[in-house]
C-alpha cells in the first residue's frame, strides 16, 4: 500500500532557506544544503523546493544549490517557483529534480501545464495553488498570495488537471502560518473535484493537524509543512512513528 | 566499473549522483566499446516504451546490451528501463521488447481496484515471493522496506521471474531476475538509503556471479 508522505519545503531566496509566515516578514533558517540532508536522515518521503528569488544572479545560485542538494540526497525533489515556460522545466530537471511545480506560471499561461506534460509527463508536473476564501467561493491568488486573480479554485484545478497535471499542492491562504490545522473544508473540495494526489499544505501546527488531516480525508495523499519542522516544534521521526501508531501507512 | 547506457533517454544525474554515493565507478555512456569493456551494465529509462525502444534499436545499443546479457555480464534495468528487457509492451500498441526477461508489460488499470489512482505513484513496501531465496540484490535489505515507484505500466506473465512485488491493489511486480540479468520497477536512485543500498549490492564485487 502507497503511503502517506510528509513533505518538508524549503523557500530558498538568495540561496538560503527562509519560511514566512502569511508570506510576509521573512526569517533565515539555514543551509538548502545541509536542511535537505537533513530532513532525508530523518525520514522525509520527499523535498520541495521554491525558488523565491527574482534576480537573475539568484536563479543561478538556486540551480547550484539544487544540483548540490540531488547529489547529496537521493529522495524525490519537487522545485517551484519561477517556473514560466518549458525552458525553466528543463532547467530545473536537469539539475536534478523529479518534478516542477507550476503556479502563477500556469496562470499567466494556462498551455504550459499541457505542454510540460506532453514533454516530461503528467508524473512530472505539479500544479501548486495559493487560495483563499472570499465571498463564499475558494479563489486562486497569484504572486505568493498578493494577488486576486479572479479564478475559482476548484474550476482551476480541474482545468489544471485535464490538462495534465498529475499532481496538486493546495496552500490554504486562510491557515497559512497560523498553526491552527490544515484547511479540512478546501481540502475536501478538491480531493472530490480530482482523482490526482493532492498535498495539502498550509497550517500545521502539531502532530495532532497531520493526523485529524490524514483520518478526515483519506484521500490526501501528503502532508507539507516548512517552518514547524525548521524550528523543530514537530520532528519528522516523531510525527511518522505517532501516525503510523494511529494506523496511517507511513514509510518508517 | 558500471556503464550507465545513454541512448537519449531521460535524465541520468542522479542515477550517476547515487552511484557516486554508493562508491561505485560510474560512467553514464552510448559508446559501445566503453559499454563492452563495463564490468555491469544498467539499462535506465522513463517516459513511452515505444519511442525509447526505437532508441534503442536505432542506435544499436539494444542488440549491445543483449549481447552482454547472453555472454553473462550482470545488467539492471531500471523503471523503464526494466520494462524494456521484457518480450514486449501494450503500452499504446503492441511493440517488441529486448527479450530478455519473458512476459508483458500491461496497464496497471486493469488489474488494481477502480478507486486507485493511475500513476502508481510514492512510496510503497516490497514484498519477497515466499517460494524461492531472497533474491542477491535484496541482501542489504528487509522484506517490508519502502522504495518509491512511477509508472502506469506493470510486469505480467513473468511470474517465474518475480523476485519482489508491491501491494497496490492486487501485488504488482516491483522487481524481476534471470540469472545475470535484472530489474526493478522502482527508483532505486530516489528510494533513500534503502534504494542506496539495492544499487550497492548490484555494484559489490563480491557474488557478482550471483548478483
Amino acid at each position: 500500500m502507497i503511503t502517506k508522505r510528509i513533505i518538508p519545503c524549503l523557500d530558498v531566496k538568495d540561496g538560503r532557506v527562509v519560511k514566512g509566515v502569511n508570506f510576509l516578514g521573512l526569517s533565515d533558517v539555514s543551509s538548502p544544503v545541509k536542511l535537505a540532508k537533513f530532513y532525508s536522515d530523518c525520514g522525509a518521503d520527499e523535498l520541495v523546493f521554491y525558488d523565491i528569488t527574482a534576480s537573475a544572479e539568484g536563479r543561478a545560485l538556486f540551480t547550484d544549490i539544487l544540483t548540490e542538494v540531488a547529489a547529496t540526497i537521493f529522495i524525490p525533489l519537487t522545485v517551484g517557483g519561477g517556473i514560466n515556460s518549458v525552458e525553466d522545466f528543463d532547467r530545473v530537471l536537469k539539475c536534478g529534480a523529479d518534478k516542477v511545480s507550476v503556479n502563477s506560471g500556469a496562470i499567466r499561461d494556462p498551455s504550459l501545464i499541457a505542454r510540460a506534460a506532453q514533454k516530461y509527463g503528467d508524473q512530472c508536473v505539479v500544479l501548486s495553488v495559493d487560495a483563499k476564501r472570499v465571498g463564499g467561493q475558494f479563489r486562486v491568488f497569484a504572486k505568493g498570495g498578493r494577488e486576486d486573480t479572479g479564478l475559482d479554485a476548484i474550476d482551476w484545478i480541474r482545468r489544471g488537471v485535464a490538462n495534465g497535471a498529475g499532481e496538486i499542492v493546495l496552500n490554504s491562504i486562510d491557515t497559512d502560518g497560523v498553526k491552527q490545522g490544515f484547511d479540512l473544508e478546501m481540502l475536501s473540495a478538491v480531493c472530490d473535484a480530482v482523482d490526482v494526489p493532492v498535498i495539502a499544505s498550509g497550517g500545521a501546527g502539531s502532530i495532532g493537524h497531520f493526523k485529524a488531516l490524514f483520518h478526515a480525508l483519506p484521500k490526501v495523499d501528503a502532508g507539507l509543512a516548512a517552518s514547524i519542522f525548521h524550528f523543530g516544534e514537530v520532528s519528522i521521526p516523531d510525527l511518522k512513528r505517532q501516525l503510523a501508531a494511529d494506523g496511517i501507512t507511513m514509510r518508517l | 566499473m558500471v556503464a550507465i547506457v545513454d541512448y537519449g533517454v531521460g535524465n541520468l544525474f542522479s542515477l550517476r549522483s547515487s552511484l557516486a554515493a554508493v562508491g561505485a565507478e560510474a560512467v553514464v555512456t552510448g559508446d559501445k566499446d566503453r559499454i563492452r569493456r563495463a564490468d555491469k551494465v544498467i539499462l535506465p529509462g522513463v517516459g513511452a516504451f515505444a519511442d525509447a525502444a526505437a532508441l534503442l534499436r536505432d542506435t544499436g545499443l539494444g542488440r549491445l546490451v543483449c549481447d552482454l546479457a547472453a555472454e553473462g555480464k550482470p545488467l539492471l534495468g531500471i523503471c523503464l528501463g526494466m520494462q524494456l528487457l521484457f518480450d514486449e509492451s501494450l503500452e499504446y500498441g503492441r511493440h517488441p521488447g529486448l527479450g530478455l526477461i519473458p512476459g508483458t508489460v500491461a496497464p496497471i488499470r486493469e488489474v488494481i481496484p477502480l478507486s486507485y489512482k493511475v500513476p502508481h505513484i510514492g512510496w510503497n513496501a516490497l514484498h519477497f515471493p515466499k517460494d524461492r531465496p531472497v533474491h542477491p540484490l535484496f541482501r542489504h535489505i528487509r522484506e517490508g522496506d519502502c522504495v518509491y515507484f512511477v509508472h502506469s505500466y506493470y510486469g505480467a506473465n513473468c511470474a517465474d521471474s518475480v523476485i519482489a512485488t508491491a501491494e497496490y491493489g492486487p501485488e504488482l511486480t516491483a522487481a524481476v531476475a534471470r540469472e545475470n540479468v535484472m530489474g526493478v520497477q522502482f527508483h532505486p536512485e530516489k528510494s533513500g538509503p534503502v534504494g542506496l543500498a539495492i544499487l550497492r549490492a548490484f555494484c559489490e564485487e563480491e557474488e557478482a556471479g550471483t548478483c
